[in-house]
């Protein structure tokens, strides 16, 4: 897999074709999997998100420790000022996936189950607005999948060691990216896409209360994708990030690797180690002992 | 290499694919060296798996790897209901490991009939995990191929005599490794392979004259 996304921008350019046929092309060469059965997983993919945003929107899920859960339905009911508009729809997707997830229900981790929600938020509101086939789809998870292959390989997709920027961030610029070339935009677009998201989430911190992927992780999924829309539109509209996405990419992993390990995944910062923080993730740790011991 | 695959993916029941797909993934391989479902299981959970495993649903996973499920079947949320029926008998116990440990590691202790096994594996990240201890020995797997667990006695053609049986059998082997507890004793010899063994060749190598014992594992992670 390439590990240089400039270098899979000006590639593709050169082929004619989005980034995300140029990594399909790229992987089938790779000889180990087919076009087809590349297809048949990212569509099985594609199909496992929409049923992850189909069952988290009604609200009646809670968590494993009942921290979160019936956010999405609230953005769902058509109550808010911006009620019934692209952005609503997307901030509701990647909420109901990332509650799906702390219900341990089925997912796409993707790139991570932490982040899985920024990818269907973003790809299936834009799908449901602009009426996207599920080929068009398929070829826009491929482009995500190259992003986030690039990123894998440049800095780090784990919170454990990035912090947050490494998950929703790396999420984030997969879906911006994704979101542009199904939009039509072109991949040096794409690119500017990938580095606007990723400039917005550099520095960000892994503090989930009590080590669980529940708080922040759920609300940072979709305040993920909305700087994934964010950065969708300003591409689109011509708007040229001035340093490229991979040194873009290679600063994230900078900060990942100099970040205090109470702001990796290990509940010692952040918002975790806020009062309310620790109340919480000690009253419901508790509690799941508790019910863990009776079941 | 990485996939596009990889990064999106694998499909997985939440919220945590260390804490929840990879203890999923080392319960199934718990579960193949003993030949299926367990009567009866020790799940200890070491550093941040006995920490935070509860609340990501690291103890249903583990116990859903043990009756077969994989990490994208949903009945993994109710599998400690579920062991009840499946005659499953489990404890759990927190504990804090000898030795040099990933953070995210479990050790089970299980059997099922007259077979009995120990094994003890780390959750490193995004699903993919590593064993590294069966019956005591030390082994270093991940699962991502079909693999023969062979414990011998450590003697000289020990090795020579399966890999000629394996040849003989048409199985390509992919990697390698051996290690014992003492000099002399028994030795366990890990074989990963590009294809699973047929159980015809599982009957040839067990009747090999230093083979004490011969366990099929099937790929969990991919």
């Amino acid at each position: 897999m390439i590990d240089s996304l400039n270098e899979a921008v000006v590639l593709a350019e050169a082929a004619g074709c989005s980034i995300g046929e140029y990594a399909l092309r790229q992987e089938v060469a790779e000889g180990l999997r087919s076009r087809a059965e590349l297809e048949a997983g990212l569509q099985r993919a594609l199909d496992v998100m929409r049923g992850a945003v189909a069952r988290g929107l009604p609200g009646d899920l809670r968590s494993v420790s009942g921290l979160v859960g019936g956010d999405a339905a609230k953005l769902n009911r058509l109550t808010g000022p911006l009620s019934g508009t692209l952005f609503t729809e997307v901030l509701a997707g990647a909420l109901a996936v990332q509650e799906v997830n702390a219900a341990m229900g089925v997912i796409v981790a993707a790139p991570t189950a932490g982040g899985a929600g920024v990818l269907p938020g973003v790809l299936l509101g834009l799908a449901r607005r602009s009426e996207l086939s599920d080929a068009a789809l398929v070829r826009g998870l491929a482009t995500a999948g190259l992003i986030g292959g690039v990123v894998a390989l440049r800095a780090s997709l784990s919170g454990a060691e990035g912090g947050c920027q490494a998950e929703t961030g790396a999420a984030a610029a997969m879906a911006a990216g994704a979101g542009v070339e199904v939009l039509g935009g072109s991949p040096k677009m794409a690119g500017h896409a990938v580095a606007l998201a990723m400039q917005g989430t550099l520095g960000l911190v892994c503090d989930p209360l009590g080590g669980l992927v529940e708080i922040p992780c759920v609300f940072r999924n979709a305040t993920g994708a909305a700087i994934a829309l964010a950065a969708i539109e300003m591409a689109l509209a011509g708007i040229e990030f001035p340093i490229p996405a991979d040194e873009v990419i290679d600063t994230m992993g900078e900060i990942g690797r100099s970040m205090d390990v109470r702001y990796r995944e290990t509940a010692g910062g952040g918002l975790a180690a806020t009062p309310t923080g620790r109340r919480l993730a000690k009253e419901r740790l508790v509690q799941i002992k508790r019910s863990g011991k009776s079941a | 290499m990485v996939s596009l695959l990889d990064i999106i993916g694998p499909v997985m029941v939440g919220p945590s694919s260390s804490h929840t797909a990879g203890a999923c993934r080392i319960g199934l391989f718990a579960r193949a060296l003993v030949g299926g479902s367990p009567t009866k299981a020790l799940v200890e959970l070491h550093g941040s798996f006995a920490r935070t495993g509860q609340g990501h649903g690291t103890d249903r996973a583990v116990v859903g790897g043990l009756l077969g499920f994989h990490p994208d079947d949903e009945r993994l949320r109710d599998s400690l209901d579920l062991a009840g029926a499946a005659g499953l008998s489990v404890t759990f116990q927190n504990t804090k490991l000898r030795g040099d440990h990933h953070p995210n590691t479990t050790r089970i202790t299980l059997s099922r009939a007259d077979r009995e096994a120990s094994v003890v594996g780390s959750s490193v990240g995004a699903g993919r995990i590593v064993i590294t201890a069966i019956d005591g020995f030390p082994v270093d797997i991940t699962g991502t191929l079909p693999a023969l667990v062979i414990v011998a006695a450590d003697q000289p053609g020990a090795v020579a005599a399966v890999t000629s049986t394996l040849a003989k059998q048409g199985g390509n082997i992919a990697t390698i490794k051996v290690s014992r507890r003492e000099k002399g004793g028994n030795a366990i010899h890990i074989y990963e392979l590009d294809e699973p063994v047929s159980p015809e060749a599982l009957d040839a190598l067990l009747a090999l004259p230093r083979v004490q014992s011969v366990r099929a594992i099937e790929r969990v992670a991919s």
